[in-house]
């Protein structure tokens, strides 16, 4: 059964999405995800309860502020025109600001923990062969974390993939733009299109499966080798 | 040191898969459970699924038909048209189905998922509608104006108002020049909250959605002419669960006497002609 042109340009931009989102989430996630594991401070606490927060928040939430914020009368709408740029309601920029909200945590709590495991030891060891922190961080931490890495951004992207109701909500269901694989769905469903709506439905759990099924089969095979 | 390095990462995994799970799930499923729990047997209840351009005014005739009918219990469900059409035929818990086009109730009587015949209650209009900008002093042509970025519709490949704006925008030969402005929304109550927001300037919504008070007081409508589309004909039914319920009887009378006709009118609604249903004057 081949996916008719609507559908597969859906699927591509879910993709470019999720890209886009797991590399951004990669530049921002890791220094959070470093000074959450390193540091003593009282703040630690309700820093990592707000980057957990869209684990609990329902959807529906984070696309009721980001709907305000985004306007023109809200923050970011104000912000975005002051710098003259175009506004992020439907386009493909607001749903990658959205979708960095949402996919926080998946990113920075593996990499957290990760990092945890990687422990003081290496480090000091770095350090006393005069390693500079930074130095340090991407010799020593990084590649010990590797596992963690690959677990995070693949968490991402898998959960970007997942996203519906936020995208609902601020993205104005454009082809090519904001319209991606879930709401394609959803849109098919409504219009009682059912054989379009299995055949994506489809695509979309035998991915999702298959990026399970990866990093499970991952997780667990390279451990003798190590 | 290396063993506890893989395991906690793991460990997150599979919580994190749990989480997913948990957090997942529930969405999908849980419109149906709740309507089958609210519509245990017991005291007289009612479920009723109602088109989104309805929500004012519905919330009104409810609580008159409440006052009518002490102890009855109402639940009414907001939506888009499509979405319960689809509902019912998988069997949700609907006594009654508003639809804001009467051609979803035909397909549903057709096929069996309803007890009465299908019957008019009202036409709908559609306006041109914006929270920033005086739509008073617009016409469609306006919609031309570089200044204006973003149309919100609802969308029309299934939801009835987003049928109707797309057949004025092709009939006043602007569908091409606009159609790059254009933006969906779900049904026309979020399609509405689009351009509430400022997100969208301008809007083609439900008059009845821009005479509700939250709306009304900013920026003004225009009503668009009816020569240009479709009529929005709007039907409803008694699903075929309902069969035995006399509360929805009762509602469906009460939907045709006077009180509920002078809310309908108040929200803009084009009423079926009085000789179509003099029965229900009784209520």
């Amino acid at each position: 059964m081949p996916l008719s042109s609507g559908d597969l340009q859906a699927i591509w931009l879910t993709v470019r999405l999720a890209s886009v989102v797991t590399i951004i989430l990669l530049l921002i996630g890791t220094p959070i995800a470093w000074w959450l594991a390193r540091t003593r401070t009282w703040w630690k606490g309700p820093v990592a309860a707000v980057v957990g927060l869209p684990l609990v928040l329902p959807p529906s939430v984070l696309g009721f502020y980001l709907l305000l914020a985004m306007g023109p009368n809200g923050p970011v709408g104000h912000l975005t025109q002051l710098l003259g740029i175009a506004s992020l309601p439907f386009t493909f920029w607001g749903l990658v600001v959205a979708s960095v909200f949402y996919s926080l945590p998946f990113m920075v709590q593996p990499l957290q923990t990760a990092f945890e495991a990687v422990g003081d030891r290496p480090l000091e060891v770095a350090a006393a062969l005069r390693a500079s922190p930074l130095d340090a961080f991407f010799t020593v931490a990084v590649p010990l974390a590797l596992p963690g890495f690959l677990a995070a951004s693949t968490l991402t992207f898998a959960h970007t993939v997942g996203e519906f109701g936020v995208v609902l909500m601020i993205g104005g269901n454009l082809p090519g733009v904001t319209r991606v694989a879930s709401v394609q769905i959803y849109d098919h469903v409504q219009a009682l299109e059912y054989t379009q709506a299995h055949e994506l439905a489809a695509v979309m759990l035998a991915f999702s499966f298959c990026v399970l099924l990866a990093l499970y089969t991952w997780r667990s095979g390279p451990k003798k080798g190590a | 040191m290396n063993a506890r390095r893989l395991a906690e990462p793991r460990r997150f995994l599979s919580a994190a898969a749990t989480m997913m799970l948990l957090f997942t799930q529930p969405r999908h499923v849980a419109a149906r459970d709740l309507g089958n729990i609210l519509l245990e047997k017991g005291a007289e209840k009612l479920s009723i699924a109602a088109a989104a351009d309805l929500k004012f005014a519905m919330d009104q005739i409810v609580t008159s038909f409440k006052d009518a009918n002490p102890g009855a219990e109402v639940d009414v469900i907001y939506g888009s048209s499509g979405n319960f059409n689809a509902q019912i035929q998988e069997g949700a818990p609907y006594d009654l189905f508003f639809s804001a086009d009467i051609a979803f109730p035909r397909e549903l009587a057709k096929n069996g998922f309803a007890s009465t015949e299908v019957r008019p209650y009202a036409l709908g209009r559609i306006v041109l509608w914006s929270a920033i900008a005086d739509a008073t002093r617009m016409t469609l042509a306006s919609l031309t104006d570089p200044k204006i970025t973003h149309i919100a519709i609802a969308n029309p490949k299934h939801a009835p108002y987003g049928k109707r704006a797309e057949e004025a925008l092709r009939a006043s030969g602007l569908w091409e020049k606009v159609e790059s402005k254009l933006v969906y929304g779900e049904n026309i109550a979020q399609t509405a909250q689009l351009v509430q927001t400022g997100n969208a300037q301008v809007g083609i919504i439900a008059l009845a959605l821009a005479l509700n008070p939250e709306l009304a007081g900013k920026g003004g409508y225009w009503l668009i002419p009816d020569n240009l589309h479709e009529p929005l004909e709007q039907g409803y039914i008694i699903t075929k669960r309902a069969t035995d319920n006399a509360l929805a009887k009762r509602f469906a009378e009460h939907m045709s006497g006077k009180s509920a006709r002078t809310v309908m009118t108040k929200y803009g609604f084009v009423l079926p002609s009085e000789s179509a249903d003099k029965q229900g004057d009784s209520d």
